[in-house]
């Protein structure tokens, strides 16, 4: 094994083991926790694949930004420790297992289009993918691609944005003006 | 891969020892300094006692420290009240490792030369902005975990003012990428050159006030430091720590000033250059390596004796100004900054420097006049709906803000 | 490339160490003196009224959420300013960036004034 290859199962270990950890935990603070852990371990992985610049901001706006807004969220609703059970009674259970399985067709669905014509940790797909830790795609690359080839994408996220943002207030707003 | 072992393991690991160092002893000078510097500025002695002009003070502090009862209160939330101040200190430690505190040296029988870096990674300056943001985590969590009333609103209070300017700090140095056209610390420092006037700090003056403004909140100093405004809050976020977790914290505040001075020399001050001084005995040899290295540190001294300087000159923001300051005030200047620096850059032909370094004063200055005029407008139309004040009920933690 | 990011991991590790050492140390050097008092909570001096853990405002929330927002404009901000100066050289292709952004950015300042307008920005 090369120490690329050493490294993917470090960082996809403790991705696992973080995802995991965010549902068994008891208390939704831990598992906000576990869930920057798993963020964190996932910017290693963009590393890995050269793709420096998108770990970075993956560090900046999931583990800085909205896991921030997940912990206010937390403290603000004071939400305690959950009871072992009472959280997944009946027919909660059951929509949860019908979606689980949905998802996970999904996933299987996706990943057996997606790696149709390369078999998954042949010699040549662990060759490309040293060859993209080698060769790093530049932020400047990134900015050529996204301010010449797709730059109607990139105008329309910032409508995305502007109805974001006139959402938060909206919404806050309205709350206020019930607490007067 | 192959690894070559002396140039990408040995080196880096002395590189790492010694700045790590560094930058812990640089905290305890800090520490004695700022109670040194502090008394000469009320004019009075200061801490003289332990070892020559109490320089063993900081030390006499740690051992202290460390011999104190590790408190832990019954009401804690165990595991995430020991995790919290590591959970600081440990971004604080890292992200020193792309900062370059020197030129290079070359020396013979060597592929590579020497950078005085510990790492050159390509996207230098959105690592440190990445790794300051994992910074809050420390704060809230610690804040949470001690379960006290005076921890959980110092921590709240740091943390919406932390996510506040670091918007700042981000917007404040995208006019320094434009001109570099990299995200590498290094190369930033390279271009700026030998000379002052071609430093950024006057290219993009307001960014780079905006940019200390901010840096000064985040490092939750005077006169941002609302979380642990002693006479509301005690001591903020760490009020319920006592012996070596209380001084983490402390070490990590200290540390996070050390870091952010040396960012702001590398991006607005020219990193290690003055006057060519570096380039003595001739780039690459080890006295210009250790001049640059001797040039950079000077830089960064001063930058922290202006901290100290300000905590003594300004009084404590109120926390509706802190945050309307950051929202109101530095947002458009450093938006304004960005539109103005990419404007004249296209516009301009000759003395593109020159232009945009005036460009962005003028542009900085109207906008402070329109926001001021703004706010002015929004009191006066307030003050007139206030005149019946109502007795709105004071309801749990809202009373207290 | 990626060993460039060793040393890094290396400076890290020795963060930890450094953290966890000087946590350990205190705790095996420190004196071992409970008392009820010193466990409770601290509320300078006075009993404890309540449970510390309240609701609190909901202007907190309502900072972060502008605060990821904006954050996400700052990270498409990065790649432009690495790509700007290049287009700038080539005749014609400045302005055509330098618009592109001016458009980008205009559309959050009118976000931005309509957060203002409404008081979002406003701590009172």
């Amino acid at each position: 094994m090369t120490a690329d290859q050493i490294l993917f199962f470090i960082f996809g270990g403790i991705s696992l083991i973080g995802a995991i950890a965010v549902i068994s935990f008891r208390h939704p603070i831990y598992s906000a926790l576990s869930l920057i852990v798993t963020f964190f371990s996932q910017a290693g992985l963009f590393v890995l694949l050269g793709a420096h610049f998108v770990a970075a901001v993956q560090v900046i706006v999931y583990a800085g930004a909205i896991m921030v807004l997940f912990l206010f969220v937390i403290m603000l609703l004071n939400l305690g420790t959950l009871s072992a059970k009472g959280v997944m009674t009946g027919k909660l259970k059951g929509i949860a297992i019908v979606l689980g399985i949905l998802f996970a067709a999904q996933g299987i669905y996706i990943a057996a289009n997606v790696f149709k014509d390369t078999e998954v940790g042949s010699p040549e797909a662990i060759e490309r993918a040293a060859a993209l830790a080698d060769n790093p795609i530049e932020t400047y690359d990134i900015g050529v691609l996204l301010f010449r080839d797709y730059l109607l994408p990139f105008e329309v996220t910032s409508l995305i944005l502007l109805a974001a943002l006139i959402g938060v207030i909206v919404l806050v707003k309205r709350e206020n003006r019930v607490e007067n | 891969m192959e690894i070559n072992l002396l140039e990408q393991i040995v080196i880096p690991i002395i590189k790492i020892l010694f700045i790590a160092h560094l930058l812990i002893i640089g905290v305890m000078a800090m520490i004695w300094s700022e109670r040194r510097v502090s008394g000469w500025m009320q004019d009075r002695l200061g801490p003289n006692r332990v070892g020559p002009q109490g320089l063993l003070q900081p030390i006499a502090d740690g051992i202290k420290f460390l011999f104190k009862e590790d408190l832990i209160p019954n009401h804690v939330d165990k595991p995430l009240y020991v995790l919290a101040p590591a959970m600081l200190l440990v971004p604080a430690m890292i992200t020193i490792a792309v900062v370059p505190f020197g030129s290079s040296i070359t020396i013979p029988g060597l592929e590579n030369p020497i950078l005085l870096q510990i790492a050159d990674i390509n996207i230098g300056i959105l690592f440190i902005l990445a790794i300051t943001s994992l910074g809050v985590y420390g704060v809230v969590i610690g804040a949470w975990a001690s379960n006290n009333k005076y921890s959980l609103l110092g921590g709240l209070r740091s943390s919406a003012q932390m996510i506040s300017y670091e918007l700042t700090l981000g917007l404040a140095i995208i006019g320094v990428l434009m001109l570099s056209s990299s995200l590498s610390l290094r190369t930033i420092a390279v271009e700026q050159g030998a000379y002052p006037w071609k430093w950024n700090f006057l290219i993009h003056f307001p960014a780079f006030l905006a940019f200390t403004t901010a840096m000064f909140a985040e490092t939750n100093r005077l006169p941002f430091d609302l979380a642990e405004a002693e006479q509301e809050l005690v001591a903020g976020y760490h009020t319920e720590y006592s012996s070596m977790k209380f001084a983490i914290f402390f070490m990590a505040e200290y540390m996070n000033m050390i870091v952010g001075s040396a960012v702001v020399v590398t991006l607005f001050l020219g990193g290690w250059h003055f006057f060519g001084l570096e380039n003595v005995g001739g780039e690459g040899s080890i006295l210009a390596g250790l001049i640059s290295f001797a040039i950079f540190f000077i830089k960064t001294g001063i930058f922290l004796f202006v901290f100290i300087w300000v905590r003594w000159t300004l009084p404590r923001f109120r926390y509706d100004q802190l945050m309307n300051f950051g929202w109101k005030f530095l947002l458009p200047v450093t938006l304004t900054s960005i539109v103005v620096t990419g404007t004249l850059w296209v516009v301009v032909k000759e003395n593109k420097q020159l232009w945009i370094g005036i460009g962005n004063v003028v542009a900085a200055f109207i906008v402070v006049a329109i926001v001021a005029g703004m706010l002015a407008m929004d009191n006066n139309s307030k003050s007139a709906v206030q005149s019946t004040p109502a007795a709105a009920p004071l309801r749990g933690l809202d009373a207290v803000e | 490339m990626l060993i460039d990011y060793l040393p890094i991991v290396f400076l890290g590790v020795f963060a930890v160490l450094f953290a966890a050492v000087n946590l350990s140390l205190t705790h095996l050097l420190g004196p071992k003196k409970p008392t009820r008092v010193k466990l409770s909570v601290y509320e300078s001096g006075v009993q404890p009224v309540g449970d510390a853990r309240q609701r609190f405002s909901i202007r907190f929330d309502l900072i972060a959420m502008l605060f990821i927002i904006f954050d996400i404009e700052v990270v498409f901000l990065y790649p432009w300013a690495v790509v700007f100066k290049t287009f700038a050289e080539n005749e014609g292709s400045g302005l055509f960036i330098l618009i592109e952004m001016l458009v980008f950015i205009g559309i959050l300042l009118l976000g931005y004034i309509y957060a203002w307008r409404k008081g979002g920005l406003t701590w009172d």
